[in-house]
C-alpha cells in the first residue's frame, strides 16, 4: 500500500511537469508534504536546498532520496521508476516511429523546420543562466567566467568537465 | 574465441555508456537543462552515437513531453544503442550516483547549508552552463541556415520566439502543430524537390 501511495506520489508529478525537472518541484511537494504527510515543510525545503547544490537533475535526486526515507531502497527504486518511465516510455514510441520514418520527406522537413524552436529553447535557457548568474553574483563574476570558460572550451577546446571543476574551484575560495 | 570478443564487445557499449551519461549528470550543476549540452558533448562529439540533427529531434520533442529532460535523453540514447541494458545503464548512471551523494550529505545538512563556500560553487558554475548553452544555441543555429538559409532561419526563430516568450505557448504546442502542419501539407513531386535541394 505504501509501495502503491509512492508510485502515484511521483507519478503524478512526473507526468504533469511540462518544463522539465523543476516544473515539478511545487507538484511533488504538493503530494509528499500536503497529501500524504510524510513530511513538514521544512524537511521537504532542506531536500530541496541540498538538491540544488548538487549536480544531477533534480526531480529525481528528490524522488531517490524521498522514496529512501519512506521505504528504503525498493521505495526509492519505485518512486525513480515513477518519475522517469511514465513520460520516457512516450519518449521512446515518439522517436522510435520518426527514426523508422527518418527517410521520408516529411519527417526531414520535421527535422528541420523543428530546428528554430530547438534555436529558441536553448537559447532562451542560456540567457536564464546567465540571469541566474547575474543575480547570485553580479555583473563581473559573470562576465570574467563566462569568457574565460568560453575563450577555454571555444578556442582551446578543454573539455567541460575541467571548466565546470575550475569553477567550482574558483566559486569555493573567492565567492563565498 | 568469437563469442568472447563479442560479449566483451557489448560489455565495452555499456561500459562507454555507463560513463558518457555519469560524466554528464555528475557535472550537470545548476538544475536539469544544465545536462543538454553535456549531454550532447558526450553522444555526438565524443562517442558519434547520434548526429547533431538526430541529438536535436531528441530535445525538441523530449523538451515537449513532461518528466526530467536528463533521464529521457539518457534513457532514450541507451535505448537506441542496446535496447533495454542501455536502457537501464543509462539511467542509473544519470540516476543513481546522485541520489547516493544526497543520501549520504544529509548527514551533514545542516553544517553543509549553511556554508557559504556552496552556494559560492554552485553561483561560479551559472555563467560556465550558460556559455555551454549558448553554444549549443549556435550550432543548431548554424545547423538551421544550412537547411532553410539565413533569412527563412530568422523569420522563424522570431516568429518562434514571440510564440513562446511573449504569448507564452508552450513548446510542445509549437512542436506538436509543426509536425501537424508536416503531416497535413502534400511534398510535392520528391523528385523536383531534391534537384532543387542541390
Amino acid at each position: 500500500m505504501l509501495l502503491w501511495k509512492i508510485f502515484i506520489a511521483f507519478f503524478i508529478p512526473g507526468i504533469l511537469g511540462y518544463g522539465g525537472g523543476p516544473a515539478s518541484i511545487p507538484l511533488i511537494e504538493n503530494e509528499v508534504v500536503r497529501h500524504y504527510h510524510w513530511m513538514p515543510v521544512t524537511h521537504f525545503s532542506n531536500l530541496l536546498a541540498l538538491g540544488n547544490a548538487l549536480p544531477g537533475p533534480i526531480a529525481t535526486k528528490m524522488a531517490g532520496y524521498i522514496g529512501l526515507e519512506q521505504a528504503g531502497i525498493v521505495g526509492s527504486f519505485i518512486a525513480l521508476f515513477a518519475t522517469v518511465a511514465p513520460s520516457l516510455f512516450l519518449l521512446i514510441v515518439l522517436l522510435n516511429l520518426l527514426y523508422k520514418y527518418r527517410n521520408s520527406p516529411k519527417v526531414k522537413r520535421l527535422t528541420l523546420l523543428i530546428r528554430p524552436i530547438i534555436v529558441v529553447m536553448l537559447g532562451v535557457m542560456a540567457y536564464n543562466f546567465f540571469a541566474a548568474s547575474k543575480q547570485a553574483s553580479g555583473w563581473m563574476p559573470m562576465i570574467l567566467i563566462g569568457a574565460a570558460s568560453f575563450v577555454l572550451m571555444q578556442r582551446l577546446r578543454v573539455h567541460p568537465a575541467f571548466v565546470i571543476a575550475g569553477a567550482l574551484l574558483i566559486g569555493a575560495f573567492f565567492m563565498e | 574465441m568469437e563469442k568472447v570478443k563479442k560479449t566483451s564487445g557489448q560489455f565495452r557499449v555499456c561500459w562507454d555508456i555507463f560513463v558518457a551519461f555519469f560524466r554528464a549528470g555528475i557535472l550537470s550543476f545548476g538544475g536539469g537543462p544544465s545536462g543538454i549540452p553535456l549531454i550532447e558533448a558526450e553522444v555526438v562529439k565524443r562517442y558519434k552515437w547520434v548526429t547533431l540533427d538526430d541529438f536535436g529531434d531528441m530535445v525538441a520533442i523530449a523538451n515537449g513531453l513532461p518528466g526530467p529532460i536528463n533521464t529521457k535523453l539518457a534513457g532514450y540514447i541507451g535505448w537506441r544503442l542496446k535496447g533495454l541494458i542501455g536502457l537501464l545503464t543509462a539511467l542509473i548512471a544519470t540516476v543513481v550516483p546522485t541520489v547516493i551523494m544526497m543520501a549520504v550529505l544529509l548527514g551533514f545538512l545542516a553544517a553543509f547549508q549553511n556554508e557559504r563556500w556552496v552556494s559560492g560553487m554552485t553561483h561560479a558554475v551559472l555563467p560556465v552552463v550558460g556559455v555551454m548553452m549558448a553554444q549549443l544555441t549556435w550550432k543548431f543555429l548554424s545547423n538551421a541556415k544550412k537547411g532553410l538559409g539565413w533569412i527563412v532561419t530568422l523569420v522563424l526563430v522570431a516568429v518562434s520566439y514571440a510564440l513562446m516568450e511573449w504569448l507564452n505557448i508552450h513548446p510542445a504546442i509549437l512542436i506538436a502543430a509543426t509536425l501537424l502542419y508536416v503531416l497535413i501539407k502534400p511534398v510535392k513531386q520528391p523528385q523536383a524537390s531534391k534537384g532543387a535541394d542541390r
